[in-house]
């Protein structure tokens, strides 16, 4: 039922309303609303009850193994949603002077040195609300450098064929034109055709390390030496940054500029599809160019860099500067691990990633990159169960549901056929990975004896399998 | 170790099934000269204890004040129930519902919160939403542009539009060749006047209602200017004065085409300014315009009804290079904490909010325009805030108030020069009678220059 079925006309809620208040009888009749807005009346334990159970029609984290690649769904520290949540930060008004604010600047400024020394970078604004909007400063950036160089004939951005979407869709938003390159068959860039690729026309180029392919890019610093010699500068996509911290740093594999996911990275929570941050870090180079407001210190005071702090930056991003509340998750999250514990974040995830892969490929799964050691995350490939049974990874995917299990992620990246790219997290326990293993070898044993069985799942969910192609021909998006 | 749940034994049985020595073993693909061997720049490790500790002080160190700026982030009452539900770890730690049958939850709520989203501002339909109303606009820019085939890439933006949207959409469009051309307000009323607009094609034209300056545009007027000139009308507007003022599908003749908006004041807190979420709703004819996620409403195999995310050839993640925006999140904890926000409150007890507001900052207005010298800075309707001038230097007189333990509103005269004497006041229903006066007094105070005793109560 929709909360709007549970509605009754002239019930409320009661207590969180203010005392009825005077008729606006100054304002034009022109300019008011007819009658009440057509939102649902029900009274409170309605609504408690109702948002209630329809949480627990979601999988989660805090109930289920989530082993979806490329998003990093790993424990949410339940301190870090505590004191972000303390009530002087939530009461704090964006536009309140910087001396009101000293102890929560001081935290976000804590937090960007710290994010500088993690990535190796010169400098970082934590102004985007989400990797996408860091890949957009990022171009942006890489596109300022140029055009205050005078350097207008450079129009294109080189993306992998692997790469997110959100590569070359920020590209274009950027007036870009992309030109994507192919991957060798070890999972690698194609060196040749990144050379070939390469001119006075390359503005730059977008790279995720370890790749969406969930491996690392051996020849990382020629690729950067080819891009650079050309004229362009290199872009980390930082979505894998949680495989190699306190490892490798992005900036001394020679990076320009890169965006990390605070969302994936430093564990603040994925929230049904957000808020996320994606601050960006820059080389020497770029900083003048970063994106408004980041905060800065003058003699113990912190305050916002603003216009006139950065006359060439390539602007603001947000109202107000960027999700305040998910740094403040980042920095809990970062100070409780410190040092130590962020590189046996990347320790981990790689050995669970490894030891998953191994235990699969025993239980007679093919991986897409046998030859390679896989980082925090791997891929298998159903392109032999398919032809064999007919049974897709959508099909697996959704089978995997019924046992308990979230799928991981299935036809990304789109060049590896019958795709699921797996990440365990760190998080996770050896006796939790084995579970999945047992699903996984099970499911693929109903697919060999009884395929109907997985292409009809999921059978023990709220709903069965969904309708999709009806969602987009009939579309109902409100409800009347 | 904090969040590693491996024992000694767990790693050595691991390790063993992968086939190496150690944990060094599984990095070996990274080049050995990149590699590095510590992160020397950050601070060891603390207990939970700890951190708690160090936050609570630092949260104290800024404290509470009395607060009435507005100027795009407003202070509401946000009823108890709405943030215990959203911290449920059911939606607090769920991933964006890409497996639609194990998401309903999610799914289901964005649903119900773009159904809220059409009633409130009187269009068909509406996204899952966008990052904030900033980049709403921005989005709502482009979008227009795209409607137009792109064929004009020009769209009016009166200067009554929040300063810093007008930044952010800037910074959006301007790699795109989109031009985004100013339009001055009248220096009495502080609204756009139609026979102020300019001249030559554009796509659409952003009306603000209330604007920046909390002053009601005069919206069908507007409105059917842009659509006697074939240009998309944009709303952007306040969605707790939706419950009051006119809804964006019936202004003018036709109603606006777009609306967006920042959906802060529905229930999520202000935070320092973030994480808010903007809202985006359009006619049915320009959904395939549309950036972001929607979801839809669809059966399964026995025809039990339930929630996808749909429309999914306009996205990154499928049509690349080609999408109607790189966004790939949408706030979806926000839009929780918004809809259960709405469904407490419900049609009156959002118009209670409205109303409760517009009757505060009348009465602030009455108050502080009471005092010598303190005038209202525009005349005409205004919805929970408004500009006042004073007999002074807004930042000195800002200072004394926050040294009182008041934000005393915004100056203006940073944004617009000919301003540089006026500060935009925000009452809304969280503000009592003693609220009212404490300020009004504390302003009076300040500017005949009376002094409490003791003088050292002021910082500088």
């Amino acid at each position: 039922m929709l909360i709007f079925e549970h509605s009754r006309p002239g019930r409320r809620a009661g207590a969180q309303a203010p005392a009825a208040a005077p008729a606006a009888d100054d304002l034009p009749a022109a300019l008011l609303r007819a009658g009440l807005p057509g939102l649902p009346e029900v009274s409170e334990l309605d609504a408690v009850r109702h948002y209630t159970r329809l949480s627990q029609k979601n999988f989660a984290i805090d109930s289920q193994f989530y082993p979806l690649g490329s998003c990093t769904m790993k424990y949410n520290p339940r301190a870090c949603h505590g004191l972000a949540m303390l009530p002087q930060f939530l009461a704090r008004h964006p536009l309140a002077d910087a001396d009101t604010g000293q102890g929560f600047l001081a935290a976000l400024h804590e937090l960007q040195d710290m994010l500088k020394a993690v990535t190796g970078m010169a400098a970082v604004s934590m102004a985007p609300m989400a990797g996408a909007q860091g890949e957009f400063a990022g171009v942006a950036m890489i596109r300022a450098w140029h055009d205050a160089r005078g350097d207008a004939a450079r129009t294109e951005i080189i993306v992998p064929d692997a790469a997110h979407g959100t590569n070359p869709a920020t590209a274009t938003m950027c007036g870009y034109t992309v030109r994507e390159i192919p991957t060798d068959r070890d999972g690698n860039v194609d060196l040749d055709a990144l050379r070939a690729a390469v001119g006075p026309q390359t503005a730059g180029l977008m790279l995720t390390n370890p790749s969406t392919l969930g491996v690392f890019e051996q020849a990382i610093v020629e690729i950067l030496a080819i891009v650079h010699a050309a004229g362009g500068l290199a872009y980390y996509d930082g979505a894998n940054l949680n495989a190699i911290l306190g490892r490798v740093r992005p900036g001394d594999m020679g990076f320009d500029v890169i965006h990390m996911n605070l969302h994936k990275t430093f564990s603040t929570p994925h929230g049904g599809g957000g808020p996320g941050a994606g601050p960006v870090g820059v080389s020497e180079r770029l900083k003048p160019f970063l994106p408004i407001p980041y905060v800065i210190e003058e003699r113990g005071f912190h305050r916002w860099a603003e216009e006139a702090d950065c006359p060439h930056s390539i602007g603001r991003l947000s109202a107000f500067g960027g999700n305040m509340g998910v740094l403040l998750r980042a920095w809990v999250y970062a100070r409780l691990l410190g040092r130590d514990g962020m590189r046996r974040v990347a320790d981990h995830a790689a050995l669970n990633a490894s030891y998953l892969a191994a235990e699969l490929q025993k239980a007679g799964f093919d991986l897409a990159f046998p030859r390679r050691r896989a980082s925090h995350e791997f891929i298998v490939t159903l392109k032999r169960l398919k032809e064999q049974t007919g049974v897709s990874a959508m099909d697996f995917a959704k089978r995997l549901l019924d046992y308990g299990f979230h799928a991981p992620t299935t036809y990304f990246p789109m060049l590896v056929p019958e795709c699921l790219l797996i990440e365990p997290t760190e998080t996770e326990s050896k006796a939790t990975l084995d579970a999945f293993v047992a699903a996984m070898a099970r499911v693929k044993a109903e697919a060999e004896s009884d395929p109907d069985l997985v292409k009809g799942a999921p059978h023990g969910l709220p709903v069965g399998r969904l309708d999709d192609v009806k969602a987009a021909r009939e579309l109902d998006l409100a409800w009347k | 170790m904090p969040f590693i749940p491996h024992t000694e034994e767990d790693v050595a049985e691991m390790l063993a099934s992968v086939g190496v020595a150690d944990i060094e073993a599984l990095f070996d693909e990274i080049p050995a000269d990149l590699r590095c061997a510590g992160l020397a720049g950050i601070p060891a490790g603390e207990s939970e204890m700890a951190v708690t500790r160090r936050a609570h002080e630092l949260a104290a160190q800024d404290g509470y004040y009395l607060n009435f700026i507005g100027a795009g982030a407003y202070e509401h009452h946000i009823p108890a129930a709405v943030w215990q539900l959203v911290g449920r770890g059911e939606y607090y730690t769920a991933y964006t519902p890409y497996q639609a049958e194990a998401s309903q939850g999610t799914l289901q709520l964005i649903y119900e919160y773009q159904t809220m989203m059409t009633r409130l501002t009187g269009l068909d339909v509406a996204n899952a939403s966008l990052y904030d109303g900033a980049t709403a606009l921005g989005e709502a820019v482009l979008m227009a542009v795209r409607a137009g085939k792109g064929d004009v890439r020009r769209v009016l933006l009166p200067a009554t539009v929040h300063p810093r949207y007008r930044a952010v959409a800037q910074a959006m469009v301007r790699h795109q060749g989109i031009e985004l051309v100013s339009v001055p307000y009248d220096p009495e009323t502080g609204v756009t006047r139609p026979e102020d607009l300019p001249d030559g094609a554009a796509a659409a034209l952003v009306i603000p209602q209330p604007n920046y300056f909390g002053m009601l545009e005069p919206v069908d007027a507007l409105t059917d200017w842009a659509h006697d000139r074939g240009m998309l009308a944009i709303a952007l507007v306040n969605p707790v004065s939706l419950a009051l003022l006119k809804a964006p599908g019936d202004w003018g003749q036709k109603g606006a085409d777009l609306c967006v908006g920042d959906g802060q004041p529905l229930g999520i807190p202000l935070s320092s300014g973030g994480p808010y979420f903007g809202f985006m709703a359009c006619r049915q004819a320009l959904v395939r315009q549309m950036p972001g996620r929607i979801v839809g409403a669809t059966v399964d195999r026995d025809g039990r009804r339930g929630y996808v995310l749909t429309l999914q050839a306009r996205e990154q993640h499928i049509r690349r290079a080609k999408a109607t925006s790189n966004i790939c999140s949408n706030q979806g904890l926000m839009v929780a904490a918004a809809t259960i926000h709405m469904a407490l409150l419900g049609p009156q007890g959002l118009r209670d909010v409205a109303l409760a507001s517009h009757a505060n900052s009348r009465a602030l207005l009455d108050r502080l325009t009471a005092i010598p010298n303190v005038r209202r800075a525009f005349a005409g309707p205004f919805f929970h805030e408004a500009a006042i001038r004073i007999d002074g230097d807004p930042g000195t007189v800002l200072r004394a108030l926050r040294a009182q333990g008041i934000l005393g509103g915004q100056p203006l005269g940073g944004d617009y020069p000919g301003l540089a004497d006026a500060i935009l006041v925000c009452a809304t229903e969280t503000k009592t009678d003693e609220d009212l006066d404490r300020y009004a007094q504390q302003l009076e105070r300040i500017l005949s220059k009376r002094r409490e005793a003791p003088p050292c109560a002021y910082k500088s």
